[in-house]
Formats: structure tokens, C-alpha cells, sequence
């Protein structure tokens, strides 16, 4: 067990259910209850995970691979709308994002079948063009959710997987060089009748691109949240004490944006503070990865940091006005049952890659 | 085996590399975070604190009560009304229009009027008050407070409102306030936050306006906490509201309401002026509004009766009439002549009913000549034709001088609307105005308070003020401030020799007390209150020589319009004066007839504070009087 990387996401947490409990203005049953109680089943089901053999989990990748995509699918025919995108699945009592699935389920597949490839082969054109069809098919049926944010998200998870599998660098620069290219005919598509994205998406690109152009409108957020964050200072204005998450200013402050809080209660120190944190388990993690004699292990253990890395990177820089705001959680810390579920998982696995990393394969 | 073992390591140590990049390329773009997080936190906090503050703070206005205005002896001239009244917080009832269903079984509430507060509702945001209805009695209000519990979200308030008691009686005067209108605050300063008080009410007219400034006192101001939907959350600071101040004037309510009766039915003006302490006692002007319909909101067509109204009702004629003074003025042409030498007390001066000046006639008022006439009898019996050959001799600039002396031509500042300065010509005047040259039928005209002579009712009062006392009268309109009394400066004594006014004075006194005197009807038989004056008929049309040929219509047989304003200026008691009055009628006829025996009550009732006694009145005059007075004691409510 990685003792340190277990305190850590620990340490996080605690800090959460107090950033819930500040925002509800001192109701601890509103928000800070229920999270904890959802933190206690994940944090069992972390500790059953870590114990798993690693075997095992190298065995169940592709199904898991797999059962992501027919809920994707499911999802496209059945899903429920929420916030303007059919991304919900439900059953019974139980909501959630299938999507979340997909990055690991592709972290997993991509894993193994690096795992399973032999060295030499691996950047090997047709060998390459395997894992881009293992990733292209949850990106291509993500989009259409409409959800461009993830998709490029678990795009960019894939790629990072075959990256650290060490796949020629020569595929990465001619990746970078389409890219542009890409961009380019999104936005020329805009208005024509074949247009790439839709209206809604690329209303959320201007928006942040401009965000005082409609300062009651979508942009209201991201100028409220850069309020809150502006204000906090280099101490912050004391828990319990910002102004703008007391008095309802922020939107989504207890989700999505609850980082926007942490900036203005605690300040400089409470922000960096917690980014120091989430870099140290990104080190943790790359270091086991490194350390890791099993193959597959090491691999899982880089793709899963890189899912925690985009959720922290990603909610951060939308709430700080850098980046156009696609609705990722907070990890550890943002209010939901699902998102919680997830974190704790890819935390348990990481912790099998790295109880089992002195297994090698045979 | 080596071989493929070997390769293995390498690219296990490859892997190791490409992690490391990995690790590396997210901590710098960590990096960068940090690196946003450092500007806004710490390069521009100060101005997202400043922000933040801004959405935080909600700053509300706190009404002051506005000032009372009292007359001289404390009677409330405007005050202020408790306004009983309704409101609703939509949030709070959670359905309004069942709500309105019960509160419609405890008050009347139209169907229309409770559709009008639905629309209202869904426009307002669900916290912020709706107004259901103004103006509950206070049975009403109670009936509503007590069945509270089963009415959420309605909640009774009680209001100020202006109130004036005495209605169209100090209209003029007192004013009225309403709401402020954009060209209001092109005038007034707009910084002030008072004016941002939504429905706040500035005065409009009269002393209202006038004295605005001191009315209005000063605003309080209360900081709350808000939250994002601008809800109260807490309330952080409160300065409470000053009040205005109070005002108490120099009228005395009980002879401006009995003036206002008198001259009831004309369209005529009364200013009294109480001579020790300048103090106007009584300024009337008819006919009247009631300002309290400017408060509760008058129809358009009520609006457009009073606007349109032929004799003015909104008009302050008292201050703001401009009236050829006629034969008023001829003590002033009298005054200038004798302080110039021009013109001996017993020197005579033969009239035959018209003088000759050019190829022009210029006619007195009684065509068949005065004969010979000295000063006293030109003003006694105001001879037109002495003054034409006075106002030749001293000429137009002495007259002006003197006029001005007096107050002719001169703007009192009064806190009133529509305060008039007069005109009183020159030369230059009626070149740079007129674009005409100065010909000496211009002085002969203004020698009779006539051409282009103008005045106001107050100035021929305080003409007269000044006369009877020889002293710099300025009229004053204000009493005290917040108990205060206002300090007047010491009355300065006017340039003109002692003899020449008690000569004129002289004059005024045969005009009402001589059997020759054209206001001999007028004259008041108890020796404490002798009225001395002067009566004035200033014609308002010219008349032609075909029309003297033919016979002078008789002002009766004219319309209305084109009748001669009748004037009366006096003051009393003759040997102690106290008031100086004067009355304009207009249209009215002959100041002799009309306007004088009006400021004989008016001056009667100021000298002994009551209906005046009728043992004051001439014998023959008393059931005539009587019956006046009796009308006039019937309608007040003294």
C-alpha cells in the first residue's frame, strides 16, 4: 500500500467535506453529510479494489473496456438530459456519467494491450493504428452527447497512454500538426449547414473567450467565480467569511465551482495549497509508475493519474477563466455521489498497480 | 533470449523516460495554473475585492418627514398625513390572488384593480412589495391587522402623505409637492441621493418650492448584506433620516381665509402687510385650487379646467399679476415732484377734463374738467390732468427713481412662485425693448400709472408701506425656522423729507375721509382705525377719439375682458399705521367702488383680528356691510 498517496487523498477529502460544509453556510447535513457517507462506501471499495490482484484487473480490462462502450450506446438511444446534454444513465436509484467509465475502461484496454504488444512493434503503423480505433470509437460516441469537453478528454487520455507505451514521437508531431488544421474547419464549419459542433458549444467558446460580453448570462459565472477568486487575496477572507459563496454569487458553488471558494475563503495559500497537493499525487503516482516492474501496472498507473490530472487541470482553469467551462468535478473535493465513485476506484486500482508492482509478468 | 531480455530493459527504461515527460509536462502546466492563480489573487485582488463588495452591499435610502409649514400663530398650514396602506411580498403569500380573494371580503378591492396588482406581481421579483391599496381608513387598517394570521404575506404600513387643512385658502402660498420630473432635476442639484428615493415628492410651488432646501431635511441610509437574488440578509449600518424643518410664515390664517372669502367670486388679488415687522399678514389670490388635488391625483380634465380657466386659478396674482398701477401710483409722480421742487402744495393747476401735448389729447377720467386743483385735491380727487403736467415737469427718470424708492419695478425675493418684478420704464428700456423712441406722451401716461407701467399687487402694497411709515419696508413671507425667529435688520428710513410724506399722507387720508375723496364711501367711522388710501382704475384698452365722440362705452356694457382693473391701496390706522393693504380686482370697474370697500374689511379685520365690528361703518353702509360679514362669519370656521 502507498501510505503517503492513501493520506494524501485522505487529507483531500477531509478538506472537501469542510469546503461543503462552508458553503452550505454551516448546514453540515446539506452537502457535508451525505459526502462523507458516499467518501466512506468509495474509500471501502478503494481498499477492496487495492487488494485485488493485479491479474485480475489486467484480466477484466477489456470487459470493462467493452461494457463502457455498449453503455455509451445505451446512453445515445436511452440517456436522460441534464444541463443540455444526453449524458445521464439511470438505474434504479443510481445516476451516472458512462462516460467516467470510458476513460478508465480505455486507460485499462489501452494498458493491457500495450502490455500484451511486443516492444518492438509498438510504433509499428499498424500497430498504432489498433489503440487510435480504441480510442477514436468513446471519443466519437461521446461527442455526439454532445459532449466535446469529454471526448476530448478521453482523446487526450488515450494519447497520453500510448506516449508513455512509447510510441515514436514522429506520430505525436503529425498528430499536432492535423490539430490545427481540425480547429480550423470547426470553426469554419460555424454557420454552414455541415457545422462540426453545435450552437450551445460553440456559445460556451465565445463565452469564454469574452466573458464580460454577457455578464448575466453565461458569462456571469466565470466573472462571479473570477470575483471570488480576485478577492480571496493572498489569506483569503476566513472560512466561512467569502462574501461571494455566502450570498449564492457563484453558480454550481458547490460543485463544479467549489474550488472558486477555496480561493476566496483561504486565499493564495489555501489554492496553491491544494494544487501542491494534487502535483505531489501526480509525482506519487508517476514515481510507483516508474518503480513499477509489471508492465501493465505501470501503464494503468500513468493513464489514471492523467484522468485525475484533466479533472483538477481542467475545473481549475475554467473556473480561472482559462479554459471554456465543460463541467468537470473537482476531484476529492466537488459534491457528487458518481464523480466520488470513480476517484476512489482509479485510487484503488493505482494502489494494486503498486502492491502487485514487483510481479512481473510471467 | 539475451538479445529479446536486453531490448525488454530498454524499453522498460524508455517507459521510464516517457514518464518522467509525462510527470514533468503536467506539473508545468500546474505551473501555469499557479501562475493565474498569482495574478488574480495577488496582482488584482484589490479590484475583485472591490467587486465583491459591490455585490454584497445593498445601500437603501431612509425617507426623511418633510417639514410642517404653520401660519404665524402655529395653525398647520401643511403637514403630514398618516397614509394607511397595503402591501403585499408575493413571496410570502405564496398564492396572491387567493390571498386578494379574502383580503377583497375585509376591504373593497375591485376585480379590476386586483387583476392590475397580478400584472404587478409577475413583473416584480417575488421579495420586493407590491402596493395594494392607499389611503385605508383607520378601521379599515385595524380590520386588516387583526386578521393578519390568516393573510400571509400582507403587510399593513403606515406612510406620510402632504395634507393641507386649509385647502384653496393658502394654495398660492403654502403650494403643493409631487413627484420629481425630469426637468425638475435639470434645475435642482442631482447628487443628491434624497432625489433618488423612489416616489420621493419636492415641492413644486409656492413655499413648498421656495424653501424646498429646508423642508426636505436629509435622507438616512441603511446598509444590508444581500445576497445573489438581492435578498436581505442582514442589516450592516443604519444612519437614520433628519427630518425637514419646520416653517412657521408671517400670514396669519384667519385674514387670509377671511380675504379669500371676501373676494370670492372675483378674480382679484389682496396682499396685507404688517408694518412693524414687515411680515406679509395675508396674500390672497382668487380664485384657488385645492392643492391636496395635486396629492391624491387629480383627472386629466380637472387638470385641464384649472389651466385653462380664464381667470387663472393656478396663478398667484398677488405676486406675480402684473397691473398697470393707474392712479395708485400718483403719490410716487407727487413725491418726486415736490422732493424735486417743481411743484408748490398750494400751487394750481387748471384742468378741463384733457391735455393737449403735441397734436395728441390726453384726457382725465372725468371729462368735464376738475377746475383749478392743488396737490392734495389732484390726489384726492385724482385729477388725471395735474398729474400729466407733473409728470411733464419732473419727467420720466425722477419718476422711475422714485417708483423704485418705493418698490414699483423692484423683485422681492419671496420663497413663491412666480415672484414678478414689475416694470417700471425708462428711456433706454423702451429702446432696447420696444425699439421706439421716448416721447413725452410716455411720461404723461406713466405719471398715471399707466403705458407701460406695471406692477404687482405686493409692490403696490409695499408702495404703500413704505409711504405710511417712511421707512424701507421689505416685505417677508417667513417667520421662523425650526422655532427659530428669522433676525430682520433694523428698518432703514427712506430719503425723502418727513414733510413732503406727511403732505402725501395728508392727501391719502382726504381721499377716504374728504367728502371729495373718491373713496369717501370707503372711510371707516371709528377713530382707532382710520383708513387712509389711494383707488386706482388702470384701464387696460386704448380709446379712441371717434369712441369719446360717440360717448365712452360704460365699462358694463364692455366684455369682460376689456374692463378696467379696479385697485385700492391703503393703510390704518391713519395716525398709528399697522397694515398696508392693497386689492386688485380685475376687471372689476372702479377702485373706488369695488376694491375699496373690500380692503376696508380685509385692513378692519387685520387691525382687530376678528370680523370686523359694525359700529366701524358709516350709518348708512351698516346693513349692507352687515350683510357681507354675515355671509363671509356663515362660510368660516373660525
Amino acid at each position: 500500500m502507498h501510505w503517503p498517496l492513501l493520506f494524501l487523498v485522505v487529507v483531500i477529502s477531509c478538506f472537501g467535506f469542510l469546503m461543503l460544509y462552508s458553503v452550505a453556510e454551516g448546514d453540515f447535513e446539506k452537502w457535508a453529510r451525505p459526502q462523507m457517507e458516499r467518501f466512506f462506501g468509495g474509500f471501502i471499495l478503494m481498499i477492496i479494489i487495492s487488494f485485488v490482484h493485479i491479474d485480475f484487473w489486467r484480466f477484466c480490462s477489456p470487459f470493462i473496456f467493452l461494457v463502457g462502450i455498449v453503455l455509451l450506446i445505451v446512453v445515445l438511444f436511452f440517456g436522460d438530459y441534464g444541463g443540455g446534454a444526453k449524458r445521464w444513465l439511470e438505474v434504479g436509484p443510481l445516476r451516472f456519467q458512462p462516460s467516467e467509465l470510458n476513460k478508465v475502461g480505455l486507460v485499462m484496454a489501452l494498458a493491457v494491450y500495450y502490455d500484451w504488444l511486443t516492444p518492438a512493434k509498438v510504433s509499428n503503423i499498424f500497430w498504432v493504428f489498433i489503440p487510435v480505433v480504441m480510442i477514436l470509437v468513446p471519443t466519437a460516441l461521446v461527442i455526439p452527447q454532445p459532449d466535446l469537453g469529454t471526448g476530448t478528454l478521453i482523446a487526450f487520455i488515450g494519447l497520453t497512454i500510448m506516449f508513455a507505451a512509447g510510441v515514436n514521437y514522429l506520430y505525436f508531431l503529425g498528430g499536432l500538426l492535423i490539430l490545427p488544421g481540425l480547429l480550423a474547419l470547426i470553426f469554419y464549419s460555424r454557420g454552414t449547414s455541415w457545422q462540426l459542433v453545435n450552437d450551445y458549444q460553440f456559445g460556451r467558446i465565445d463565452t469564454f473567450l469574452n466573458p464580460g460580453n454577457d455578464p448575466l448570462g453565461d458569462g456571469y459565472q466565470i466573472t462571479q467565480s473570477k470575483i471570488a477568486l480576485g478577492s480571496g487575496g493572498l489569506e483569503g477572507r476566513g472560512f466561512m467569511q467569502g462574501s461571494q459563496s455566502q450570498l449564492d454569487f457563484l453558480p454550481y458553488k458547490h460543485t463544479d465551482f467549489i474550488f472558486t471558494t477555496i480561493a476566496e475563503e483561504f486565499g493564495f495559500f489555501g489554492s496553491v495549497g491544494l494544487l501542491l497537493m494534487y502535483s505531489v499525487i501526480i509525482t506519487f503516482c508517476i514515481i510507483s509508475a516508474m518503480t513499477n516492474k509489471n508492465k501493465f501496472g505501470s501503464l494503468l498507473t500513468i493513464g489514471l493519474a492523467t484522468i485525475f490530472f484533466t479533472y483538477f487541470f481542467v475545473n481549475i482553469s475554467a473556473v480561472t477563466g482559462m479554459a471554456p467551462v465543460t463541467g468537470v468535478p473537482l476531484p476529492l473535493i466537488s459534491y457528487g455521489g458518481s464523480a466520488m465513485l470513480v476517484v476512489l476506484g482509479t485510487f484503488g486500482l493505482i494502489q494494486s498497480a503498486h502492491i502487485h508492482r514487483l510481479l512481473k509478468k510471467d | 533470449m539475451e538479445k529479446i531480455s536486453f531490448r525488454k530493459n530498454l524499453l522498460d527504461r524508455n517507459l521510464g523516460r516517457r514518464a518522467v515527460l509525462l510527470g514533468v509536462g503536467q506539473l508545468v502546466l500546474v505551473g501555469f495554473l499557479i501562475r493565474q492563480m498569482r495574478e488574480l489573487q495577488l496582482q488584482e485582488s484589490e479590484k475583485y475585492q472591490l467587486l465583491a463588495e459591490e455585490n454584497r452591499i445593498d445601500i437603501r435610502i431612509l425617507p426623511p418627514v418633510r417639514g410642517v409649514i404653520f401660519d404665524e400663530k402655529g395653525a398647520t398650514l401643511a403637514g403630514n398625513l398618516e397614509n394607511y396602506r397595503l402591501r403585499i411580498i408575493p413571496e410570502k403569500a405564496k398564492n396572491p390572488s387567493k390571498v386578494l380573494e379574502d383580503i377583497s371580503t375585509l376591504i373593497t378591492l375591485t376585480d379590476e384593480r386586483k387583476s392590475e396588482i397580478l400584472t404587478e406581481i409577475e413583473k416584480k421579483k417575488s421579495y420586493s412589495p407590491v402596493t395594494i391599496i392607499e389611503n385605508i381608513s383607520w378601521n379599515d387598517f385595524i380590520r386588516i391587522t387583526v386578521n393578519l394570521p390568516s393573510l400571509p404575506g400582507i403587510v399593513p404600513e403606515v406612510a406620510f402623505k402632504r395634507f393641507y387643512a386649509y385647502k384653496h385658502f393658502f394654495a398660492h402660498i403654502v403650494g403643493y409637492v409631487g413627484e420629481i420630473s425630469r426637468s425638475d432635476l435639470k434645475v435642482i442639484s442631482t447628487g443628491n441621493p434624497i432625489l433618488q428615493i423612489p416616489d420621493f415628492h419636492i415641492g413644486k410651488v409656492g413655499v413648498e418650492k421656495g424653501l424646498d432646501p429646508l423642508l426636505r431635511g436629509s435622507v438616512g441610509l441603511s446598509r444590508h448584506e444581500v445576497n445573489a437574488v438581492g435578498r436581505i440578509i442582514r442589516k450592516l449600518k443604519e444612519d437614520p433620516s433628519l427630518s425637514g424643518k419646520d416653517i412657521h410664515l408671517t400670514v396669519d390664517s384667519k385674514l387670509q381665509e377671511f380675504a379669500m372669502h371676501r373676494i370670492e367670486g372675483f378674480s382679484a388679488a389682496v396682499v396685507v402687510i404688517n408694518l412693524e415687522t414687515e411680515g406679509i399678514s395675508c396674500l390672497a389670490s382668487s380664485p384657488s385650487f385645492d392643492p391636496n388635488l395635486f396629492i391624491e391625483g387629480m383627472s386629466q380634465d380637472d387638470w385641464d379646467i384649472l389651466r385653462n380657466s380664464e381667470n387663472q386659478p393656478l396663478a398667484n396674482k398677488a405676486v406675480s399679476g402684473n397691473y398697470p398701477p393707474g392712479s395708485t401710483f400718483k403719490m410716487v409722480v407727487a413725491i418726486a415732484a415736490i422732493e424735486a421742487g417743481l411743484i408748490k402744495t398750494e400751487e394750481l393747476i387748471n384742468c378741463s377734463g384733457f391735455l393737449e401735448v403735441g397734436e395728441r389729447r390726453f384726457h382725465c377720467w372725468n371729462s368735464f374738467g376738475h377746475g383749478d386743483m392743488d396737490l392734495i385735491g389732484g390726489i384726492r380727487e385724482s385729477c388725471d390732468v395735474y398729474y400729466y403736467n407733473l409728470a411733464l415737469r419732473v419727467g420720466i427718470k425722477r419718476i422711475s427713481d422714485t417708483a423704485r424708492k418705493f418698490g414699483i419695478g423692484v423683485l422681492f425675493p419671496l420663497p413663491l412662485s412666480g415672484v414678478s418684478k414689475g416694470l417700471m420704464p425708462s428711456k433706454n428700456w423702451k429702446l432696447a425693448q420696444v425699439k421706439e423712441k421716448w416721447v413725452p406722451g410716455d411720461t404723461l401716461n406713466s405719471g398715471i400709472g399707466q403705458g407701460f407701467v406695471l406692477s404687482t399687487p405686493l409692490q403696490i402694497a409695499v408702495m404703500t408701506a413704505r409711504l405710511a411709515t417712511g421707512l424701507e419696508i421689505k416685505p417677508t413671507l417667513v417667520k421662523a425656522i425650526d422655532g427659530k425667529p428669522i433676525n430682520r435688520n433694523k428698518k432703514r428710513a427712506l430719503k425723502i423729507q418727513d414733510s413732503t410724506f406727511s403732505l402725501v399722507r395728508k392727501a391719502m387720508f382726504n381721499v377716504v375721509n374728504d367728502k371729495k375723496g373718491t373713496a369717501y364711501k370707503s372711510r371707516v367711522v371709528d377713530e382707532k382705525k382710520i383708513l387712509a388710501g389711494k383707488t386706482g382704475t388702470s384701464q387696460i384698452r386704448f380709446i379712441t377719439e371717434s369712441e369719446r365722440k360717440e360717448g365712452i362705452r360704460k365699462n358694463e356694457d364692455l366684455p369682460r375682458s376689456q374692463r378696467d382693473h379696479a385697485l385700492f391701496t391703503g393703510f390704518a390706522p391713519f395716525n398709528k399705521p399697522k397694515y398696508a393693504i392693497s386689492v386688485v380686482v380685475e376687471h372689476g370697474g372702479a377702485g373706488s367702488s369695488v376694491a375699496a370697500p373690500i380692503a376696508r374689511d380685509i385692513i378692519l379685520f387685520a387691525i382687530s383680528g376678528s370680523i370686523p365690528k359694525i359700529t366701524a361703518y358709516p350709518i348708512d353702509q351698516r346693513d349692507e356691510t352687515d350683510a357681507i360679514l354675515k355671509r363671509i362669519k356663515k362660510a368660516i370656521h373660525l
